[in-house]
């Protein structure tokens, strides 16, 4: 029995024998469990948008575990990588399950991620104090589209060859060394063998790393401050006399009853998709695809996953090489600042007035109409239409300083409310 | 054997703050030179290979049976290469849609010195270009027709973009309101004789002199 360990405050399964109190005598599984889960309190109010958290981390999970499989059948080289998948698909005795799961998976863990940032811009979560909280989402996200682009290269069909060359070729707008970086990158004089096996390294190692521990300072650092609420109001501010939140309850067990709930519709939603339209359309996999790599010979049309199409509309969008470059990193990196564009005083759209309702509403429509027009071929009128509505996307991030301070709020309330 | 007791008695040693600042400063930035030092054989590990820079060498095609208003597309280091002959009457329209084009005299495209001109070749029958958009590398399509019904009536006959929509003339130049901003590559090139052409180098001499 270890005296120090069985004081310390919180560790009561150390003090209490056995195996399990042995294992807490040397290490505070329990303390640790109770500290994040039990007596975490997270507010009472939250609503369907709260769903996305835990399915975004149930998705990287089903990723890990499916990406491993799929290594293991897998044969990196421009000669063997097409042949291999196919060899999955039709050979490896639930193959196809597997590489379904993690092609629709990838999908559904943007679609999830997107909601998820999107609860945040409804209910101003990316505010005082969860600054670095959004951060981190963010470069989550960021981690997540490099990832999700170095894997659509990995099937080595010819969608995922020119998808590398145009992707890579963005580098080479870097004024200076851009042509010289791109040939980095590449490690041949066009993408090759060299860039599929480098990109492979990166997806199945680096870039996962990195992005396991992003999620874990994510969340630590929602741990830290808090969940906010879909009122937009700090429930630490009200407590009762044992210093726990009136506006709280414990995460464990009442949201991890309700996130098991939300990942049984997930993953019902997710079989349908696997099991009967897992190409989506040409929207998860394009039919391009099904050919092998052909440096001679560029599909027609050629179009990202749906989920990098709105930066992929803006990007076309602009008759100059750098400036569109320049502007489609804008249209992701815009994100970063919105803790510090927001001046309004009230963090939930709840209480906001009119304007900022319209500008979130703008957005999400131009948000959504310029997904669909990055999917469309580089022709008139899709061209002059995703200038257009690049603008009120644009507009929702960099007018904000401005809108949102003369924006008229309505009274926050003093304790969380609930609707239907 | 100094006894515990008398160190204990001694009075506390000065500390030297600037010397402390310098050391840690000094020890700091020998480490950091390190690893910066150390991640240069990381980094340079992504350049071209010896393997693919071998491979990277000049490549000779035989133009003898390349006809008037016909294109071939040999490669050269993992690129397409567009080779056209073309008509003389294609030339003499070339000057006419200068004012419609982004960069008519190519001084801000890229090609070797003798193709800086109208025609951006050594030879005006013979446009040699690297066929990679130089907006974003797709390979543009040859729409040699005038007045193709997707380009619109005032289409001189060129190249177009199908990834983003960038359009090029008989010459690779690019034409105003396409994504691209400059013409197309033209890489380096020679002839040896009327029919062959060695793509990669001016040296006409021998082959695999890069």
């Amino acid at each position: 029995m270890a005296p120090e360990a069985a004081s310390k405050p919180g560790n009561r399964a150390a003090a209490r024998g056995g195996l399990w109190s042995w294992i807490n005598q040397r290490l505070p599984v329990e303390a640790f469990l109770r500290a994040s889960a039990v007596d975490y309190y997270a507010p009472k109010n939250f609503n369907f948008w709260y769903f996305f958290g835990s399915l975004a981390l149930l998705a990287l999970v089903m990723q890990l575990l499916t990406g491993i499989f799929l290594t293991m059948f897998y044969k990196v080289g421009a000669a063997t990588s097409f042949d291999s998948v196919e060899f999955i698909m039709r050979e490896v005795p639930y193959g196809w399950l597997m590489r379904y799961l993690h092609s629709t998976g990838a999908s559904a863990f943007f679609l999830v991620v997107y909601l998820h940032m999107y609860r945040a811009m409804l209910y101003g979560s990316y505010k005082a104090p969860r600054e670095l909280l959004w951060l981190f989402g963010m470069i989550i996200y960021l981690a997540l589209m490099a990832e999700a682009f170095l894997g659509y290269v990995l099937p080595w069909g010819n969608m995922s060859f020119w998808a590398a060359t145009v992707i890579v070729n963005l580098f080479g707008t870097v004024p200076g060394i851009g042509p010289g970086l791109v040939e980095w990158i590449r490690g041949d004089y066009g993408i090759a063998d060299a860039t599929l096996n480098r990109f492979f390294s990166l997806h199945v190692a680096a870039v996962p790393l990195v992005l396991l521990l992003l999620v874990a300072l994510h969340l630590v650092a929602l741990h830290e401050v808090g969940s906010n609420n879909p009122d937009g109001i700090e429930i630490n501010a009200k407590k009762d006399a044992r210093g726990r939140p009136l506006d709280g309850i414990p995460f464990h067990p009442y949201y991890t009853v309700k996130d098991m709930v939300g990942v049984g519709v997930f993953l019902t939603l997710l079989a349908i998709v696997v099991f009967f339209v897992p190409t989506f359309g040409d929207l998860f996999m394009e039919k391009a695809n099904f050919e092998p790599a052909n440096p001679l010979s560029t599909p027609d049309p050629i179009s990202p996953s749906w989920y990098f199409t709105p930066y992929y509309a803006i990007l076309r969008a602009v008759p100059d090489q750098r400036i569109g470059a320049l502007l489609m990193l804008l249209a992701v990196v815009s994100f970063f600042f919105l803790p510090w564009l927001d001046r309004s005083p009230v963090k939930s759209m709840r209480y906001r007035g009119w304007i900022s309702k319209t500008f979130l509403g703008l957005f999400t429509i131009s948000f959504l109409v310029l997904m669909y027009l990055g999917m469309e071929p580089a022709q008139e009128p899709y061209v002059t239409m995703a200038r257009i509505f690049a603008v009120p996307y644009f507009a929702y991030f960099w007018l904000m300083p401005f809108y949102s301070r003369i924006d008229p709020v309505k009274p926050v309330p003093e304790r969380v409310t609930f609707h239907g | 054997m100094t006894d515990v007791g008398a160190i204990a008695d001694q009075p506390e040693p000065e500390i030297d703050r600037s010397r402390r600042k310098f050391l840690t400063a000094a020890t700091s930035a020998t480490a950091g030179i390190g690893v910066v030092l150390a991640a240069i054989p990381f980094a340079a590990s992504w350049a071209p290979s010896e393997r693919a820079k071998a491979l990277g060498a000049p490549v000779e095609v035989d133009l003898s049976k390349l006809q008037v208003g016909q294109m071939i597309t040999p490669t050269w280091r993992l690129q397409p290469i567009y080779i056209v002959r073309r008509d003389p009457s294609t030339v003499d329209k070339l000057v006419k849609h200068d004012s419609a084009l982004k960069d008519p005299k190519s001084a801000h495209s890229l090609q070797p010195d003798y193709a800086r001109n109208e025609m951006r070749a050594r030879r005006a029958d013979v446009l040699v270009l690297v066929g990679i958009c130089t907006h974003l590398g797709c390979l543009p399509k040859q729409v040699f027709d005038a007045g193709d019904p997707l380009l619109g009536a005032d289409w001189p006959g060129g190249f177009h973009c199908p990834c983003h929509g960038s359009r090029f003339d008989l010459a690779g130049r690019v034409f105003k309101g396409s994504p691209a901003s400059t013409n197309l590559v033209v890489p380096p090139y020679a002839f040896r004789g009327q029919d062959t052409l060695i793509i990669g180098s001016e040296d006409v001499a021998k082959k695999g002199a890069a």
